[in-house]
C-alpha cells in the first residue's frame, strides 16, 4: 500500500505540475468545436455561462494580475478540487461497498459510517435499487 | 468539445440532461464492483490527472486546437462505470467553477464526453483487447484505436444531437464533415497521449491498471494482499 500512496502522491505533483505550470504552454486558438461553430455560422448561438462571474472563470483566478501566475493558481485549485471529489466519490462508494456486500471484509465498514450520513443517502437513491 | 450553452435548444438539451442523469445513476452502482483497494485511490488521480491535461490544448491544423478528452484513457486505468463517474465530476467542475462547458449544457457534455467518450473508448478497447495478442503492446494498442475513436464519435453525436435541435439553421452534412474531420485529427492527439500515459503507468506499477489485469494474473498468480478474499473483484464486469 505504500507503494501505491508514493505512485498516487507522484501522479498528484505531475498534475498539479501540468495544470500549473505546463498549461501556460497550451495553444490558445479555438478548440474543434468552437473552430467548427465559427466557420460554420453558428458561433454566435452561443450564450454566457451562468458561471461566467466565478472568480475561477476561464481558468484564470481573478485578483491576480500577473497571467501566468492566475492561470497556473486556477489550475492548481482545480486539480485539488476534482481530486477531493472524485477521490472522496470514489472512497465512499468503496467502502460502503465492501461493508454492504461482503459481510466481514476488512473492517472498511466502520470507516464508512464514520464518513457520516448524508453523502451516503445521497448516493443510496440512484444506487440502491436492483 | 465542451458544448456552451446556447447551441441546443431546451428540448434537446433536457434529453442530454436526463440520459446524463440516467448514466451516472447507472454508473454509482457499477462503480462499486469495480472500485477495490487498488481502483479507488487511483480513481481521484486519474480524474485530477484529466482535468489537468484537459487544460493542455495542442495546436492542430487552421488555427485549432484539440484537447484530451480522457474518457477512453479513464476507463482503461479504473474500469468504464467509475470513468464515467470521474468524467462527470471533472466536467462539473469545469462548468460550475471555471465556466468552461455551459451549465445547462452540462448533461450533454457529460452524454458526450463522459458517456459517449467512455463508451465507445472502452468498448473498442475491450473488442480489440479480446483478438489482439495478450501483452502490453496489445493493451497499449487497444487503448490507443479506443481513445482515437472515441473523439470523432463524440463529435458525430454532437452533430446528431445539434441536428435534432441545433438553435442555428446551418446545413447538417457541412458542420458534420467539419466536426468529423477537425476532430480525427484531435483523436490522434487523444490516442498519442492515452498511450504515453498507460505506457508509463504500465511500466511502473501494471497491477493498477484496471485494464490490464489479465496479463498480471498470467504472470504472477500470487495472491495480493490487498484483494485476496476477493477474488471476484476484479471479472464482476468482465461478466456482464
Amino acid at each position: 500500500m505504500t507503494r501505491t500512496r508514493t505512485f498516487v502522491l507522484v501522479g498528484v505533483v505531475v498534475a498539479l505540475l501540468i495544470a500549473g505550470v505546463g498549461s501556460w504552454y497550451a495553444s490558445s486558438s479555438p478548440d474543434g468545436l468552437e473552430a467548427t461553430a465559427a466557420e460554420q455560422g453558428f458561433g454566435d448561438t452561443a450564450e454566457d455561462s451562468a458561471a461566467a462571474d466565478s472568480p475561477l472563470a476561464d481558468y484564470s483566478l481573478a485578483g491576480v494580475d500577473d497571467a501566468r501566475l492566475s492561470g497556473g493558481l486556477a489550475g492548481v485549485v482545480g486539480v485539488l478540487l476534482v481530486l477531493a471529489l472524485a477521490g472522496g466519490l470514489t472512497l465512499v462508494l468503496r467502502r460502503r461497498s465492501s461493508g454492504s456486500r461482503d459481510g466481514a471484509d476488512t473492517g472498511a465498514h466502520d470507516t464508512a459510517t464514520a464518513l457520516g450520513t448524508s453523502t451516503r443517502d445521497e448516493l443510496d437513491d440512484p444506487a440502491g435499487r436492483r | 468539445m465542451h458544448v456552451p450553452d446556447g447551441y441546443l435548444d431546451a428540448a434537446t438539451t433536457a434529453g442530454t440532461a436526463a440520459v446524463a442523469a440516467a448514466g451516472v445513476a447507472l454508473a454509482l452502482r457499477g462503480a462499486r464492483r469495480e472500485l477495490d483497494e487498488r481502483t479507488a485511490p487511483m480513481a481521484g488521480l486519474t480524474a485530477a490527472f484529466v482535468f489537468a491535461v484537459q487544460m493542455m490544448n495542442f495546436p492542430i491544423a487552421y488555427g485549432t486546437s484539440g484537447h484530451l478528452i480522457g474518457g477512453a484513457l479513464t476507463a482503461v486505468l479504473v474500469g468504464p462505470w467509475t470513468a464515467v463517474l470521474c468524467m462527470t465530476v471533472v466536467l462539473l467542475v469545469q462548468a460550475l467553477v471555471f465556466a468552461d462547458g455551459g451549465l445547462t449544457a452540462l448533461g450533454t457534455n457529460v452524454t458526450l464526453m463522459g458517456l459517449v467518450a467512455v463508451g465507445v473508448g472502452y468498448g473498442a478497447f475491450r473488442l480489440l483487447r479480446a483478438v489482439l495478442p495478450a501483452g502490453r503492446t496489445g493493451v497499449l494498442a487497444a487503448a490507443g484505436v479506443g481513445a482515437f475513436l472515441s473523439v470523432p464519435v463524440a463529435a458525430l453525436v454532437f452533430v446528431g444531437l445539434f441536428g435534432l435541435g441545433g438553435v442555428a439553421d446551418v446545413s447538417l452534412t457541412s458542420v458534420a464533415a467539419a466536426m468529423g474531420g477537425v476532430h480525427l485529427l484531435i483523436g490522434l492527439g487523444e490516442a498519442a497521449i492515452t498511450v504515453a500515459v498507460l505506457g508509463a503507468v504500465l511500466a511502473v506499477r501494471p497491477d493498477l491498471v484496471r485494464g490490464a489485469r489479465h496479463l498480471q494474473r498470467a504472470t504472477t498468480l500470487a495472491p495480493r494482499p490487498a484483494t485476496a478474499g476477493r477474488p471476484a473483484a476484479p471479472t464482476a464486469v468482465d461478466a456482464r
